[in-house]
C-alpha cells in the first residue's frame, strides 16, 4: 500500500542518495539515531518537481514535528538532491516496532533503554490498565533487568524515567507505543 | 469589534509585528458533522489548557513532568481535529482555537470546571485525568472505524496516548483513595464534585444521531459501557464509592458553558486576540 501510488519506481538513483542522506539526519530530540532509523521516513517520492518525503509522526503533540521537517528538506537541499517536500502520513499510526534493530543498539549505547515490543502491552492494557507499566526493563549500562520506574512521563513525551537497582544509574526507557 | 478599533499606520507585517487591532472572532456555523468533531477537539485543548496551569506546581517534580506531557499529547490531537474541521470550513487550526467565541466552543462542561489556580485540589485534577483519559480512549476505539478516513488516522494515534494517560491517572486514583485518611477524604470530596459533570458525556442528541447516521463517529450514550468498564474497577480499588447520577445535566457539548469557561478562554486567547496572525 505504501508504495502502489509511488508515480515512479522507488529504485531511482535520485531516490536511493536521498535514502542515504536521510540515515545521516539525527532526530532533533534522540540525537542518537536518525529519522530513517526511528521508523517516521515511511516513504521517498520523485515528482517532476521535485521529492517527496513522506513521514509518519510519532506523537500527536510532539514538537519536533516541525524541526524535523525543516531538518529533513535542509539535509536533502544541501546534497543538491532538492527540491524536497514533506508531507505528512497518519495512518497507519507510528509504532515504536519501527525502530529498526540498529536503531535499538545505538538508543542502548546512548544510554535510553530500548521499547520492548508493544503488542504485549497493548495486550496488558486492555485487561489491565493500572498495571500498564509493569513491564522489566533492562539497564542499558549494565544489563541487568532488577530496575524500577522512577516517572511514567521524562523529559519527552516519548520516554519514561528509571533505575537500576544493580549499578545505581538513573536512565531513561523509551517507552513502546 | 475591530470596526472600533482605528488601526494605526504601521509598515510592518502583521505577521511579525503587534498589529493595533484586536483580532475580531471568526463567523463560525458548523454543522452536526463539524459539531461532533469540535466536542472531541475542543475537550481536548479545553483539558490541555486546565493541565498546563500545573505546570511549575505540582506536588512532585515529576507529577509536573507527566502533568504538562500529558497537556502536549492533548493539544497534539486537538490540532489534528481542529485543522480537519478547519479544512472543511476556510479556517485553519489557530483561528478555530483562538478566535472563536465562547458559545462556538464545544467542549464537555468537565474540562472547564476550575483547576488549580482557582484552589482547586491535585485530587480533582487526577479524577478529572481518569474521567477524561478513559472517555478518550472508548471514544478514539470506536473513532478507528470512522468513515472519515482523517478521522480514523487521528484516533489510530491518539488511542495509544489515551491509554497511558489513563493508565497514569489511575495509578493516581489507587494510590490516593487508598492512601492517607486526609487523601481519601479529598479524593472523595472531588469524585462528589465532578461525577455530576459525567452525565454529558453519555448524552444523545441530534448531533449525536447525524454522526452517527453518517458513520463519522459512535452516540455518546454507546461508549458508556466500555467507560464504566474502565474507571468502575479502578474507583473499587480505590476504595472510593461513586455518587448517583441526578437530574442535573451540563450542557458544554451544545456550547452552552458554565462561567469558568470565558476565563480559560480570555487566557489562551489573549495573545492572538492582541497580535492578530502573531507567529513565534
Amino acid at each position: 500500500m505504501s508504495t502502489s501510488a509511488a508515480p515512479q519506481q522507488a529504485a531511482s538513483p535520485r531516490v536511493e542518495r536521498a535514502w542515504q542522506v536521510l540515515h545521516g539526519v539525527p532526530d532533533p530530540e534522540v540525537p542518537a539515531i536518525s529519522v530513517t532509523e526511528l521508523g517516521i521516513v515511511r516513504e521517498l517520492i520523485a515528482h517532476d518537481d521535485g521529492l517527496e518525503v513522506v513521514v509518519t509522526p510519532t506523537y500527536s503533540g510532539c514538537p519536533a514535528t516541525e524541526v524535523i521537517a525543516q531538518s529533513i528538506t535542509d539535509a536533502i537541499d544541501a546534497a543538491g538532491l532538492g527540491p524536497a517536500r514533506v508531507t505528512q502520513r497518519r495512518a497507519p499510526a507510528w509504532t515504536t516496532d519501527w525502530i529498526t534493530p540498529e536503531g535499538r543498539e545505538k538508543l542502548r549505547a546512548y544510554g535510553i533503554a530500548p521499547p520492548g515490543s508493544c503488542a504485549g502491552d497493548l495486550a496488558g492494557a486492555a485487561t489491565s490498565p493500572i498495571r500498564l507499566m509493569a513491564r522489566n526493563v533492562a539497564c542499558p549500562r549494565c544489563g541487568s533487568a532488577q530496575t524500577e520506574r522512577l516517572s511514567a512521563f521524562g523529559s519527552t513525551a516519548c520516554k519514561a524515567l528509571y533505575r537500576c537497582l544493580a549499578c545505581r544509574e538513573p536512565f531513561e526507557h523509551f517507552k513502546p507505543i | 469589534m475591530t470596526t472600533t478599533f482605528a488601526p494605526l499606520p504601521t509598515t510592518a507585517s502583521p505577521s511579525t509585528s503587534a498589529a493595533s487591532a484586536t483580532a475580531a472572532s471568526i463567523v463560525f456555523a458548523p454543522t452536526p458533522q463539524h459539531e461532533y468533531l469540535l466536542r472531541i477537539g475542543d475537550t481536548c485543548l479545553i483539558h490541555a489548557q486546565r493541565l498546563a496551569e500545573w505546570s511549575g506546581h505540582a506536588p512532585i517534580l515529576e507529577e509536573d513532568i507527566a502533568l504538562t506531557n500529558l497537556a502536549l499529547d492533548l493539544v497534539g490531537q486537538a490540532r489534528a481535529l481542529l485543522t480537519h474541521v478547519g479544512l472543511q470550513t476556510g479556517f485553519d487550526e489557530d483561528q478555530l482555537a483562538f478566535l472563536r467565541d465562547e458559545r462556538d466552543f464545544r467542549n464537555f462542561t468537565l474540562v472547564e470546571l476550575p483547576g488549580r489556580r482557582a484552589g482547586r485540589d491535585f485530587a480533582d485534577a487526577v479524577v478529572r485525568n481518569l474521567l477524561v483519559a478513559a472517555w478518550m480512549q472508548v471514544a478514539w476505539a470506536a473513532l478507528e472505524r470512522s468513515a472519515d478516513l482523517e478521522v480514523a488516522a487521528i484516533a489510530g494515534k491518539a488511542i495509544k496516548e489515551s491509554r497511558y494517560h489513563v493508565a497514569h491517572a489511575a495509578d493516581w486514583v489507587v494510590r490516593l483513595g487508598d492512601g492517607t485518611d486526609e487523601s481519601a477524604r479529598r479524593m472523595r470530596r472531588a469524585v462528589e464534585r465532578l461525577w455530576p459533570y459525567t452525565a454529558e458525556l453519555f448524552e444523545t442528541d441530534a448531533v449525536d444521531a447525524e454522526a452517527a447516521r453518517a458513520g463519522l463517529g459512535p452516540m455518546r450514550l454507546s461508549l458508556q459501557p466500555d467507560w464504566q468498564a474502565i474507571v468502575e474497577p479502578v474507583f473499587a480499588e480505590a476504595g472510593l464509592a461513586l455518587p448517583a447520577i441526578g437530574a442535573f445535566l451540563s450542557t458544554g457539548s451544545r456550547g452552552v458553558h458554565s462561567e469558568h469557561l470565558g476565563y480559560v478562554l480570555a487566557e489562551m486567547q489573549t495573545l492572538q486576540r492582541s497580535f492578530p496572525g502573531g507567529q513565534w
